[in-house]
């Protein structure tokens, strides 16, 4: 019974969404009966279309970037032995906990004090990517660090012995296992991108909206029925993932 | 190199020689250590500095050095002394620590209540926890405007109870932001509590019941003691983002719940005194760094750090 209230607790803002994106009243919470108008009135959305595309786009370059650095970095961390490798790994955990608006306001800052020295990072989708990449980078390197960890070493050996190379062995042999490890940080990455909205929102430029902030701009000012219908898309694509991430997994692990 | 070079060499079955390997290294762990030397690092230096600096024209800081930004946020300011900056910070700590005390409470029983389960099931019950948690937070929060309006069930029910004036809505207040809080982080410390419960040696249990505590003694000296791990994960995972939180105060909450998050941007995006809005930032990167130490000194097993 608790269990169940918990669970309804949990979904109540979920369906709450979805129900009033079927909702004809244009203004307020009360039900004024059935309509698909807000979702046939999506396609012809312009700034919502944009703002779709730029969060689709930030976190594609984002999650590609940052799992190529952070794959490398997991890779180094779980196979070499070197100074200063513990410290390394400890401190990846501090920016997986520092708060995102701390992390915004400090880039913000770099960014500022830079572009006023040599002109660069002008804010917008290049510096918001920058921005990404960074609290991406720590968990992709974790999950592909602690996804090595159940990695047979004597699988390298062996590749070594026939005559592999190290680069041969590294593409033919450890890449193939690792990368259910790095597929799932991408994934990882790529979530919490489309999720972001505080470090989005500080390091945005005019012309760089993603979802996120045209949902909040609404939100403040009072929310319309057709952000409710862009919600409902949002949720149902972000459950269809997650429900098909769990299969996969369970797949994998017959 | 004799016993760094040891363990590579052998596992790889190659002779390298300490140039090449010093190179691989470098070549590996090199671009990200540096991204994030720049770009988390540096930027996090920067506002310590910038947080000593006089505010000059809108967004930007001049030079003499000062501590004038942290005896603003002590509550000395140029009208005497103006407890406003002290209380918001206290309200984000009892915020961030509420949360975390509501989370645990809910999340004991679903975590007991998932570990219970028959497997098919429990994917399935692990699965609706983490759904809401891959969902936009930002979605999951302004939901609640439209759950706790002044015409929805909810502010309906709390104003026949009597907890709210008729007409008036749940939200924005106080009661809205901890509803939302909640609902929001509850994912975070149901699944680390939920790993732990998983592992329970139930046999503890049944001995202490054998030698006759009660359900409480039993839950307290048997049970407790092996979900710590759990526990404190996912108080960490939950205490810290909502110490820091932003969105769901100024979403739901009015002028009375101004967290740290908001004066912040408030500073940063509104008023545009930087030198201030550092030393507020400064001053919650302490209590994070703080909360993270005293997690890593009671963590020493390194138990709880797996389940991050």
């Amino acid at each position: 019974m608790v269990a169940l209230a918990l669970f309804l607790f949990l979904y109540a803002p979920i369906v709450a969404v979805v129900v009033f994106s079927f909702n004809a009243a244009r203004f307020g919470t009360g039900w004024k009966g059935f309509t698909l108008e807000w979702y046939a009135s999506l396609p012809g959305n312009q700034v919502a279309l944009a703002a779709a595309w730029n969060t689709f786009l930030l976190a594609l370059c984002s999650t590609a970037i940052a799992t190529f650095l952070g794959t490398l970095l997991g890779y180094a961390l779980r196979r070499y032995e070197f100074p200063g490798r513990r410290l390394l790994g400890r401190l990846l955990h501090v920016p997986v906990f520092v708060p995102d608006i701390i992390m915004a306001v400090s880039l913000l800052i770099f960014f500022g004090l830079v572009r006023k020295w040599c002109g660069l990072f002008e804010l917008g989708l290049g510096t918001m990517i920058v921005a990404h990449v960074t609290f991406q980078i720590p968990f992709v390197a974790i999950v592909v660090r602690s996804r090595l960890a159940g990695l047979d070493p004597w699988l390298e050996e062996a590749a070594h012995d026939l005559g592999a190379n190290a680069w041969q062995t590294f593409r033919k042999v450890t890449l193939p296992l690792m990368l259910p490890g790095v597929l799932a940080g991408a994934m990882l990455a790529f979530t919490m991108s489309l999720d972001d909205f505080v470090v989005s929102f500080f390091t945005s430029g005019p012309g760089s909206q993603t979802l996120p902030i045209l949902i909040y701009g609404s939100a403040r000012r009072g929310i319309t029925p057709d952000i409710n219908a862009l919600s409902t898309l949002i949720i149902v694509l972000s459950a269809l993932a997650t429900v098909g991430v769990t299969l996969l997994q369970r797949k994998r692990e017959g | 190199m004799p016993h760094g070079a040891r363990s590579i060499q052998v596992l790889r079955g190659e002779a390298l020689s300490a140039r090449q390997r010093v190179l691989r290294i470098l070549g590996a762990a090199g671009p990200a250590s540096l991204w994030l030397l720049i770009f988390f690092l540096v930027p996090l230096f920067l506002i310590v500095g910038v947080s000593f600096l006089s505010r000059g024209e809108f967004g930007t800081v001049e030079r003499p050095w000062t501590i004038e930004p942290y005896r603003r946020l002590a509550g000395y300011g140029l009208l005497g002394f103006d407890p406003l900056h002290p209380i918001i910070l206290a309200r984000s700590l009892a915020l961030g620590a509420g949360t975390a005390l509501l989370c645990l409470l809910c999340a004991l029983p679903l975590a007991f209540f998932i570990a219970g389960l028959r497997p098919t099931w429990k994917t399935a019950a692990l699965t609706l926890v983490i759904i809401p948690l891959w969902t936009n937070l930002l979605i999951r929060t302004y939901a609640w405007q439209l759950l706790l309006a002044p015409e929805g069930v909810l502010s309906r029910v709390a104003a026949t109870l009597g907890l709210i004036e008729a007409g008036s809505g749940l939200y924005p207040g106080a009661a809205a932001v901890y509803l939302c809080m909640v609902c929001d982080y509850l994912p975070f410390m149901v699944l680390p509590l939920y790993a732990s419960v998983e592992k329970l040696d139930w046999s503890i249990a049944e001995a202490a019941m054998d030698l006759g505590a009660n359900g409480w003694n039993v839950f307290r000296h048997a049970l407790l003691p092996q979900i710590k791990p759990g526990l404190f994960a996912g108080s960490l995972l939950v205490f810290l983002p909502a110490t820091g939180q932003f969105v769901i105060p100024d979403l739901l909450g009015g002028a009375k719940t101004s967290m740290i998050g908001n004066a912040i941007q408030q500073q940063f995006l509104a008023s545009g005194d930087w030198p201030f809005g550092s030393a507020i930032a400064v001053v919650s990167l302490g209590v994070v760094m703080l909360a993270l130490w005293a997690f890593s000194r009671q963590s020493r097993g390194k138990e709880e750090m797996d389940l991050l």
